[in-house]
């Protein structure tokens, strides 16, 4: 069963914007779904339209084959939200906004309680369920809504950046959370500028540019698509000539500092004798960029299919 | 199932608001009670003792309808337009935009919530002027259906005002320039009987001086208006106001793009 069906939707603004020009995706239940694109690209409004905040201009959204526009409260009792921007009452506490959003659900405040603990202290805010929402760090305030996005234990969960401005290690314990959520049944779509997050958390994937989808695939066959990798390679000592070889392209980014771009075909081994030989020691090596990160620039620099 | 989950959504918007309204009482609901002290303290003893009987009562006993009135429209506009616009303004108006819950359900626990706020306010009001003059209700089933419905209309005409309002200064300019106008020239402090002629026909055209008068029926049984025609006015009010909010919230003006 299809978790989300869009079919060619569209939005324009009462500004004139037009935001999604006919935009047609299927995630599958169970999915872990990535939703990429630019800023502007028009991925906050088509997470705005499944969540009924904005009403589409034409076409038709529906979850699990209920449609938001004609069957809203089925539809939204399906699906929790971790929205970009805060929007909790930041005066009130933790546990009551959790308990009052499972009330709008028709959950009683007793089961409300238990699952609003259970959350709070699965994402190591219980300590503060008890202190006014304002106070928390912008860390605990994202990690809140994801608190109160599970509190009806949706079936689809929809996450629009949520680690944003968040630290490496609270965003891994997030992604450790979100990933268990998604292997106890949930469907995922996330939104993030993190693409080494999408890359290491989600199993397909969209990216949207100028209101339209530039590719939707799965992320292992995007990803084998990337034909060219870039290595940073720190040296040993100065250079001053930038090395030749036959097809690879380097550039030298400071005397101690050499880019390497090969073809995935080419083994690295190549790489290491040519620059053994021209007298270049490396002595440590990374990617210039993730994968994805290479791919998506490629791809909304384009805007158009790979 | 709907019916549950309504329910239960219902209880928590009311729980929400009762909680808000005694968590920040010193905005709430002290207020009204110093002001209308005042008023009782300066219209209905001091200068009310000059004045006279006014409709067969004392001037004290005159004035504690209209003040009591006064006091529950003011508190259950205010609590709508302050708690609706604040959510919208803070954005967690959204947490129920994106529930199950239907928009008559949101609308009903924001109305009781406005309710709430409006009885408290009036229950204090009422407590108050047993310090300064002694009524004994006529018609109690009267002054209470009269009070509840009032409430409920003021809290109503609140929301649409929070609908459309982009800016705090948005909703203070309703009642500042026509909220307050209407309910001083609503018979609160006078009977229309006092006015030229032209003036009591302009007054008529006023709904609240229907509100004030079937509450001062309720409580003293003395009218300017006919009950009957009060409980239409009111009646009309609270339907086209009903519908207006439904309207609005089902279209989604100033709360979905």
């Amino acid at each position: 069963m299809h978790a989300l069906q869009v079919n060619n939707l569209t939005k324009t603004y009462a500004n004139g914007v037009e935001a999604l020009k006919g935009i047609s995706l299927e995630v599958e239940e169970g999915d872990f779904f990535a939703l990429l694109g630019p800023n502007g690209a028009g991925k906050s409004t088509l997470i705005g339209i499944m969540s009924s905040l904005v009403n589409a201009s034409s076409g038709d959204v529906r979850l699990f084959g209920t449609s938001v526009q004609q069957q809203r409260s089925k539809a939204m009792s399906y699906i929790g939200l971790v929205p970009q921007e805060l929007n909790f009452n930041q005066f009130e506490k933790p546990l009551e906004i959790i308990v009052n959003q499972a009330g709008y659900y028709g959950i009683n405040r007793k089961i409300a309680h238990q699952r609003a603990e259970k959350y709070l202290r699965q994402l190591q805010l219980w300590d503060r369920h008890d202190k006014i929402s304002r106070l928390l760090s912008g860390g605990m305030k994202r990690r809140l809504m994801i608190a109160r996005a599970m509190v009806n234990e949706p079936r689809l969960l929809i996450l629009d950046e949520p680690t944003a401005g968040v630290d490496i290690e609270i965003r891994r314990s997030m992604w450790e959370f979100i990933r268990e959520i998604n292997e106890n049944g949930t469907t995922v779509i996330l939104t993030t500028h993190y693409l080494e997050e999408a890359e290491e958390l989600c199993r397909n994937i969209a990216i949207i540019d100028h209101g339209k989808i530039v590719k939707n695939t799965d992320m292992k066959s995007l990803l084998g698509t990337l034909d060219i990798e870039t290595f940073v390679l720190d040296l040993q000592e100065p250079l001053s000539v930038v090395p030749q070889v036959e097809g690879m392209e380097f550039k030298l980014r400071d005397p101690f500092t050499l880019e390497a771009s090969l073809p995935k075909r080419k083994s690295l081994n190549t790489l290491f004798s040519s620059l053994d030989s021209g007298g270049v020691r490396v002595k440590s090596m990374r990617n210039k960029a993730n994968r994805l990160e290479e791919l998506f620039l490629r791809l909304v620099d384009k805007g158009t299919t790979i | 199932m709907n019916a549950r989950v309504n329910w239960v959504g219902y209880k928590t918007i009311v729980h929400k608001e009762v909680t808000r309204i005694l968590r920040i009482w010193a905005q709430t609901v002290v207020p009204p009670a110093i002001t209308m002290t005042l008023y009782f303290i300066i219209f209905g003893n001091l200068i009310g003792r000059r004045i006279g009987d006014m409709g067969g009562f004392d001037y004290m006993q005159f004035i504690v309808p209209g003040l009591i009135m006064m006091s529950v429209i003011t508190s259950s506009y205010g609590n709508m337009v302050s708690s609706f616009f604040g959510a919208k303004f803070g954005r967690h108006i959204e947490e129920l935009l994106i529930s199950p819950l239907p928009n008559f359900v949101i609308l009903a626990g924001y109305v009781t919530g406005a309710l709430a706020r409006g009885m408290m306010v009036g229950s204090v009001v009422m407590v108050i002027s047993l310090f300064f003059t002694r009524v004994e209700v006529q018609h109690p089933l009267v002054m209470v259906s009269v009070l509840l419905m009032t409430s409920v209309v003021f809290a109503m005409a609140g929301m649409v005002n929070a609908i459309f309002a982009n800016k705090f200064d948005d909703i203070a300019i309703v009642p500042t320039f026509i909220l307050t106008p209407l309910t001083y020239l609503g018979g609160v402090f006078y009977s229309i009987s006092l006015l030229p002629e032209f003036w009591q026909k302009v007054s008529i055209f006023n709904p609240i001086l229907y509100m004030v008068n079937g509450f001062r029926y309720g409580i003293l049984g003395v009218s300017d208006v006919g009950i009957v025609h009060a409980y239409i006015i009111i009646v009309v009010f609270g339907i086209l106001l009903a519908s207006l909010c439904l309207w609005l919230l089902h279209r989604g003006t100033g709360l979905r793009s």
